[in-house]
């Protein structure tokens, strides 16, 4: 089981001392945040994408590839990558990248969006959201597996000859979590894939995404993947912690009564009730994040949110700390002491190398020298058995 | 014999509410029609004012209270329903058409509904037509052709009970054709779903199977949308 934080890039005014912090201010503490996440004993450190203020997080390949260079077991990955509104081409050229500068240390997670004006400013319909989101990681799940790729789809302009480079970390793709909450056609494509599937489990009540992961586990074992059980599932969820219940619930009031989706609406106490939200000490955290595996099966991936809505940088920091010595140890006993023996650990690139070569060594991909096209057919690489045929004159 | 389930939309805030005077009168008039016919009819009643606040909070947030989603799953199981509003500012109350902006879009289809407004001038007796008759038009409910609307000086006038009669009649023939569960029956995948929709469920109340043979989900295993 790994345990990890996500991040929106939020840039919001702190309601407690109405201080907004500079755009500088709020990328050098998500820095801060994601190395101390791994000082504390988290395993994952996720960061969302914008194309809008008050957010920062337009490029998280930069970011994320800094992180890697400043910590050494921490895995960088998404929550989420926009699938819609990126070029899926870009996507495999970017993340391929972050996977080499990483080693390995990554995933992603892909998203559609729903920030409307996003698409027509990056060209695209908001209302052809879910067939392009289809269509383009069909596209990335291409472009990573095969040297050469020829393509024509409905969203992108065609690709004859194309190579998506570098090829991946030993030729093994990144690891996929396909992030979701109301589309049951993106938890059949992670089936269909067996890639991961991931529920950011904040707003909604569980029931909402009860029946669309079990329909994903349904899937994954329908496709051949392994049993439902064996299913690569991911779970949000946010807390705010403190060592006494009542100082918990009351220096987090004012950032949940005015943070900007849930905020003036329904009470901390009624959203509590109702949502994966936790607020309390640690053994009240501890409780309500057992629950999620009862309600949803074991799953190998919990993701809190933690640093939204204006919570200071010392804040999070200290509530990294008490997360980190009395909450996810004890989880992780806990759970390790109630699941399943047949559930799987989130898959790595470690684990994925295993997979693919044994015990044999991982392909290293070395091109050719450039010969100017990649359209006549094999492979740009050296290792390929496929041979180019050139006409004869 | 069949019973039937009547579920009745009370947007009026007073006590007593002449909003809720006019819904009762038609909810009594289609229950004893429906057993002049031979058969049974229930009503649950949905007091809005009760829920403001629950409304107002799924309005703002995705959250849906318990006591919302009782009203919810009231309507979605009714085999008929009565809405009544009073008119604020010229038109239906907000709390009305609030609760009716957090009602998944596919709940109420191919039910009938009879219309009421109530109203302290005999002005705003085309609210009904005017205005609630296209919000019931999108969400695809049979309106029945009679509309109820009581001004102050019309609680005096035998001539509403006329049409509380004639809109009951209206309903309870509507109903009894089981025109909603035939559509519901055969036509489901033709009208627009959204995923996690109240209205998902089949008549025993387990959920309807998510579809797999559509050509998104034939996209989600492979290839192009071209």
């Amino acid at each position: 089981m790994q345990f990890g934080i996500f991040s929106v890039s939020d840039i919001t005014r702190d309601p407690v001392s109405r201080e907004t912090p500079t755009e500088a201010e709020r990328i050098d503490a998500v820095v801060k945040i994601a190395q101390k996440a791994e000082e504390t004993g988290f395993d994952v450190f996720a960061i969302g994408e914008h194309h809008n203020p008050p957010f920062f997080s337009s490029s998280p390949t930069t970011l994320l590839a800094y992180i890697a260079g400043s910590t050494t077991n921490l895995i960088l990955t998404t929550a989420t990558t926009l699938i819609t509104t990126n070029d899926p081409v870009r996507i495999a050229e970017e993340y391929a990248m972050l996977q080499h500068l990483s080693k390995g240390r990554m995933d992603l997670m892909l998203g559609r969006g729903n920030t409307a004006p996003v698409y027509p400013w990056f060209g695209q319909d908001i209302r052809q959201g879910l067939p392009l989101a289809l269509e383009s990681y069909n596209l990335l799940h291409r472009l990573w597996r095969e040297d050469v790729v020829d393509w024509e789809g409905k969203f992108r302009t065609p690709l004859q000859g194309f190579t998506s480079i570098p090829r991946p970390l030993d030729d093994v793709p990144p690891f996929v979590w396909h992030g979701s909450i109301r589309t049951p056609e993106i938890a059949e494509q992670a089936a269909y894939y067996g890639d991961g599937f991931f529920a950011n489990n904040i707003f909604w009540p569980k029931e909402h995404y009860i029946r669309l992961i079990r329909f994903y586990r349904q899937r994954f074992e329908h496709y051949g993947h392994g049993t439902a059980k064996q299913a690569i599932v991911g779970l949000g969820g946010q807390a705010y912690v403190a060592k006494k219940s009542q100082d918990a619930k009351r220096e987090f009031r004012p950032y949940f009564d005015q943070a900007p989706v849930y905020g003036h609406g329904p009470s901390m106490e009624d959203f509590m009730d109702l949502t994966p939200l936790s607020v309390g000490s640690p053994q009240e955290v501890i409780d309500k994040t057992l629950t999620f595996r009862e309600h949803f099966g074991d799953y190998q991936r919990q993701l809190f949110l933690i640093d939204h809505a204006g919570l200071p940088l010392a804040t999070v920091l200290r509530q990294l700390d008490l997360l980190g010595e009395e909450v996810i140890p004890v989880l992780r006993k806990e759970i390790a002491a109630r699941q399943d023996p047949q559930t799987p650990a989130a898959p790595t690139h470690a684990s994925l190398v295993t997979a693919k070569y044994g015990d044999s060594a991982p392909r290293q991909p070395r091109p050719n020298a450039n010969r100017g096209d990649n359209v006549t057919g094999g492979s740009p690489y050296e290792d390929s058995a496929a041979q180019a045929s050139y006409p004869r004159l | 014999m069949t019973t039937y389930k009547i579920a009745v939309i009370n947007a009026g805030t007073s006590d007593p509410s002449s909003t809720r005077l006019l819904a009762d009168r038609t909810a009594e008039r289609v229950t004893a029609l429906v057993e002049d016919h031979g058969h049974q009819a229930s009503s649950t009643r949905i007091e809005l004012r009760e829920l403001a606040a629950d409304i107002s909070a799924a309005l703002v947030t995705t959250l849906v209270t318990e006591k919302l989603g009782q009203a919810v799953t009231a309507l979605g199981e009714a085999d008929a329903i009565i809405a009544a509003t009073p008119v604020y500012k010229a038109g239906p109350s907000g709390l009305f058409t609030s609760f009716l902006d957090v009602l998944d879009n596919d709940l109420l289809i191919a039910k009938p509904v009879v219309l009421a407004a109530t109203a302290g001038t005999a002005r705003h007796a085309l609210v009904t037509d005017d205005q609630l008759r296209p919000m019931f038009a999108y969400l695809r409910t049979m309106t029945v052709p009679t509309s109820l609307f009581a001004a102050t000086e019309d609680w005096g006038d035998p001539a509403l009970n006329k049409r509380i009669e004639r809109a009951a009649l209206e309903l309870a023939l509507l109903m009894e054709s089981d025109f909603a569960r035939k559509i519901k029956d055969q036509s489901w995948p033709s009208y627009q779903h959204e995923y996690g929709s109240a209205a998902a469920v089949e008549a025993d109340g387990s959920p309807i199977a998510i579809d797999l043979d559509t050509d998104l989900m034939r996209l989600a295993t492979g290839g192009s949308a071209k």
